[in-house]
């Protein structure tokens, strides 16, 4: 057995086929899969027709807010005389997310080459791979990938004997989830404290060193190369009822199922199906509790919710959440839910970035008010402050981290509220705050 | 900004303005103030503090009218309840932290904290964790940072960073135990770093010189103009019981923004010199004796009408263009030689403003002694001074050399606000009102003249220089009637055509055409 679990039948795999095979991480290993022909019909193809191919695929942002991939290549501007820039977000800080580091560790040319068609696709000729500074091991991976990709002509001034110029740098981020945020990561790309820029003007007019920019996720662009050397129709018709959201999905779970990891499902996939047949359910004796579905930052959903979910942009949502990064903690019963919310808010007043002041001091007063009630010290009144301040801290910032300090809270009062009035009545003991 | 107008409606009010404002300086046209802590007119905008969000017909959420340029019919409301409720919001967030040490904080009473608590925030907190915790830092020669104030503005990182370019201040760590951070090798020494202070929105950053100095309540504002170089940069004269305590920069775009040196800052203790000439002092026989002014404008007449051969005019940097133009005047039907002081310093700009710099030239008002023809050479009128039938010297401190050279007149005048021990000599002591105790105009270097109010009162019986030139002049022939006050003195004066104080108004005005265009 090679990648942490085998195949199973109700994953899909198309990012994923190669996991687990040193072989593919080489040039040669590479190409002897299939690599770089989708690079090599790229450069045949005008950026229009690229475009064209991605947008009819229906592929849209896997990072987390799920925009439709090609339509954002398309607003990138057109003989402006400008350099243009491809940014790949491989920051995948969002807690319980770890699918890109997959594609990263085991298939690093499939994001060249994604990241090269996208440089074409946008007119750019650079691009830069903006990787998690934790990730020592997919960095070493992705480097000796891009070093081989020169090496062997696919990089360099002279793209695959094209003629085109086409540059891919990797760049290891310090160690900040803000940085994740796409004008955050400029920032830093550029030498310059990662805090997230005002928008507008947005990054297709003035992005990275103050030119025309497109950022995109790891795995929208490891999809990328599959699109074009299967075709637009194929991978719209990956997809389970619903047209809008469509291809495959890798979702990285975590918590308490019997095998966490990275599956990719077909977009649609019931979400009871994922959990239960392709992760083997909870462990034995425990029932589920509490799902966070898309990342930390997305609301929480109960059991009744998960039952009805699909697992795809609408499907999700219809449930109240977000299908975000498709970072999914499971959580069973054994689990102290406000333990774990008081746990993200402090991630989130950690990684604040201090510009806005309703995140800076909001963030940590949710904090501190939760690690007062887990310390047993709670009010009656805390509950009604917490979400007075959930408001205060939602669609006022710069950047959505704010919002997604709020959400778990608001959505764990909302779904939890019991828990939250077993600490505050007396009725659940105290629990030890860690520092 | 273009010339294209909008019209955009802010709290019922329609105002036209320029394509491109941002709504919030489209709002002040309006009357309104959008509160604010981070958005400053003369730094680049952040957005980062969130007060100034407003709710804007058609847009889904608050958009912070400091960087949003309003758009054609636009609808804004400054105080709808959801804008006013985010405002709560930010307010009740930024005092969390607060310590709330108005008592002891110089800020208080011109705090913008404060202001605005005061206005829309809480009545009560509904905070009950504990503050955090920072101590005090010392960051250059006259700053001090109060981190537990701190709101985290950043206006004084844009400060140092995009108007002095010299970025020695950042936001050090992250989340709610960031702070106002200095580079450990450097200090905020930058000579216009004193800005800072003033910038601050709240007490977090203090200076060393006004410290627990004076309660701003207990301060009178007075209008007026640095004397300290040729810039002339627009200032406030912040007194306490008559006492100037501290400067300020007082805003004018067209010449010093929001700004001033820390020299200019620095330069008021001369305002409050204890040894000032009370008294006029006219000479009998070895001594001299204190008298009224009828005595003494009488004998300066006198002593004018009856001298023969030369006469020298020596003035000070921050003689006021009625002083300089009525003293000459009364030495005009004279052969004059006069000339201003002018001491010289480094010149030491901003750093990203254009036409912004402490002046080597540190002489307030040499331009308008140049407009006047009395600003000739120093040297030469010192020597003349030995020679001469008559020495009028008007307020300036001499050097030593100078002293001696000017102590041998024939006949010595001294219109001043100090007496010259050294100049034991002279004929007459007339006790003269400062700059700060008088209204006058000074004209800077690029031709603009400048009011300057009185912010103190004259002590004993000085008056104003031109005062005591002009009734000394209307005494010396019949039909001759003396201006009554500053802005008809000044208006007599033909190298400023005819303008009133009134004319000026409080930013000024350039009088005259290029400098190397008037003859002298």
């Amino acid at each position: 057995m090679g990648y942490p679990h085998p195949i199973h039948s109700s994953e899909t795999p198309v990012l994923s086929t190669h996991f687990g095979v040193h072989e593919a991480r080489t040039y040669a290993g590479w190409v002897a899969r299939g690599g770089y022909e989708a690079l090599r019909k790229a450069l045949t193809m005008t950026p229009e027709q690229i475009v064209d191919e991605v947008k009819a695929s229906g592929l849209r942002g896997r990072g987390g807010a799920g925009f439709p991939t090609g339509l954002k290549w398309s607003f990138m501007p057109k003989d402006d005389g400008k350099p243009h820039y491809l940014c790949c977000n491989a920051d995948e800080s969002e807690p319980g997310t770890f699918k890109d580091r997959e594609i990263l560790r085991w298939t690093p040319h499939a994001l060249i080459e994604g990241c090269a068609i996208g440089a074409l696709a946008i007119r750019a000729e650079v691009s830069y791979i903006y990787i998690r500074g934790e990730y020592t091991e997919p960095y070493h991976i992705l480097q000796a990938a891009v070093d081989e990709a020169y090496a062997a002509g696919a990089l360099g001034p002279n793209a695959l004997g094209s003629g085109k110029r086409l540059e891919v740098f990797v760049h290891r981020g310090a160690g900040a989830y803000i940085c994740g945020e796409e004008t955050a990561l400029m920032n830093s790309l550029e030498g310059r404290r990662g805090n997230p820029r005002i928008k507008p003007p947005f990054p297709a007019v003035s992005g990275l060193f103050g030119q025309p920019t497109t950022i995109n996720n790891v795995e929208t662009l490891a999809a990328v190369p599959h699109i074009l050397n299967r075709g637009a129709a194929w991978y719209a018709g990956l997809c389970l009822g619903n047209p809008k959201s469509t291809g495959t999905k890798l979702i990285s779970v975590c918590g308490h199922v019997q095998r966490p990891g990275t599956y990719e499902i077909t977009m649609g996939l019931p979400m009871r199906e994922l959990i239960y047949d392709a992760c083997g359910g909870m462990l034995p004796g425990r029932t589920l509790k509490a799902v966070i579905p898309g990342g930390s930052s997305v609301p929480i959903m109960t059991p009744a919710e998960v039952d009805a979910c699909v697992t795809d942009y609408e499907g999700i949502a219809a449930q109240g959440s977000l299908l975000g990064s498709g970072g999914m903690i499971v959580m069973d019963d054994s689990t102290d839910i406000v333990y774990q919310i008081m746990r993200l808010a402090r991630f989130y007043a950690h990684e604040s970035c201090a510009q806005c002041t309703n995140c800076r001091e909001g963030t940590g007063w949710t904090t501190r008010i939760l690690e007062r009630i887990v310390r047993g010290e709670g009010k009656a009144s805390d509950l009604d402050l917490l979400m007075d301040l959930a408001e205060n801290m939602t669609g006022k910032t710069i950047c959505v981290l704010s919002d997604s300090c709020a959400t778990p809270v608001v959505s764990g009062i909302q779904k939890f509220r019991a828990d939250f009035e077993a600490y505050l009545s007396g009725a659940r003991a105290p629990a030890l705050v860690g520092v | 900004m273009s010339t294209e107008l909008l019209t955009v409606t802010i709290d019922g009010v329609p105002v036209q303005v320029a394509k491109g404002t941002p709504m919030i300086e489209a709002a002040k046209m309006a009357g309104i103030i959008v509160p604010h802590y981070c958005y400053h007119p003369s730094l680049p905008s952040p957005a980062v503090c969130r007060m100034c969000l407003v709710q804007v017909e058609k847009m889904p959420k608050l958009v912070p009218a400091c960087v949003t340029p309003v758009a054609d019919g636009q609808v804004i409301h400054v105080h709808s309840p959801e804008a006013i409720k985010a405002r709560e919001g930010v307010l009740e967030f930024l005092l969390i932290n607060h310590p709330l040490d108005c008592p002891i904080c110089d800020q208080a009473g011109e705090c913008e904290l404060q202001d605005f608590v005061f206005q829309g925030g809480r009545a009560n907190s509904r905070y009950t964790e504990p503050k955090r915790y920072n101590p005090v830092e010392d960051f250059g020669p006259d700053i001090l940072y109060v981190a537990n104030r701190c709101i985290l503005c950043t206006r004084c990182v844009r400060f140092m960073e995009n108007v002095a370019e010299q970025p020695v201040l950042n936001v050090s760590e992250r989340g709610d135990r960031a702070f106002i951070g200095i580079d450990e090798s450097q200090r905020l020494d930058h000579p216009w770093a004193g800005n800072v202070v003033d910038l601050c929105p709240v007490g977090s950053l203090i200076s060393k010189d006004f410290l627990h100095k004076a309660r701003a309540w207990d301060l009178d504002g007075t209008a007026s103009v640095c004397t300290g170089c040729t810039q002339g940069c627009n200032i406030t004269i912040d007194t306490r019981d008559d006492i100037v305590v501290r400067l300020r920069p007082r805003p004018n775009l067209e010449v010093n923004r929001h700004f001033i040196c820390d020299t200019g800052r620095a330069d008021y203790r001369w305002m409050n010199r204890g040894d000032r000439a009370e008294a006029p002092l006219i000479r009998e026989g070895a001594t001299l004796r204190a008298t009224g002014w009828d005595a003494a404008v009488a004998r300066l007449s006198a002593l004018v009408r009856d001298v023969t051969g030369p006469v020298v005019l020596l003035s000070g940097g921050r003689a006021s263009c009625e002083a300089l133009g009525w003293t000459a005047r009364l030495l005009g039907e004279k052969q004059l030689t006069a000339a201003m002081q002018v001491p010289l310093g480094s010149e030491e700009p901003i750093g990203s403003i254009p036409d912004l710099a402490l002046r080597a030239e540190r002489s307030a008002n040499l331009e308008g002694a140049r407009m006047l023809g009395l600003a000739g050479d120093w040297d030469a009128a010192v020597r003349a001074a030995g020679a001469a039938g008559l020495v009028v010297v008007l307020d300036v401190h001499l050097s030593d050399a100078d002293a001696v050279t000017v102590a041998g007149a024939q006949l010595l005048v001294q219109l001043t606000t100090v007496a010259d021990p050294r100049l034991t000599n002279a004929e007459l002591i007339l006790p003269i009102t400062s700059v700060v105790e008088s209204q006058g105009v000074l004209v800077n270097r690029d031709r603009r003249a400048q009011r300057v109010l009185p912010a103190r009162p004259a002590p004993g019986m000085a008056r104003a220089a031109w005062w005591v030139a002009a009734e000394a002049w209307a005494a010396s022939a019949p039909g001759r009637e003396a201006p009554a006050t500053a802005s008809q003195a000044f208006q007599a004066l033909e190298a400023f055509g005819g303008l009133s104080h009134t004319d000026l108004g409080f930013s000024g005005r350039t009088v005259g055409s290029s400098p190397a265009g008037v003859a002298r």
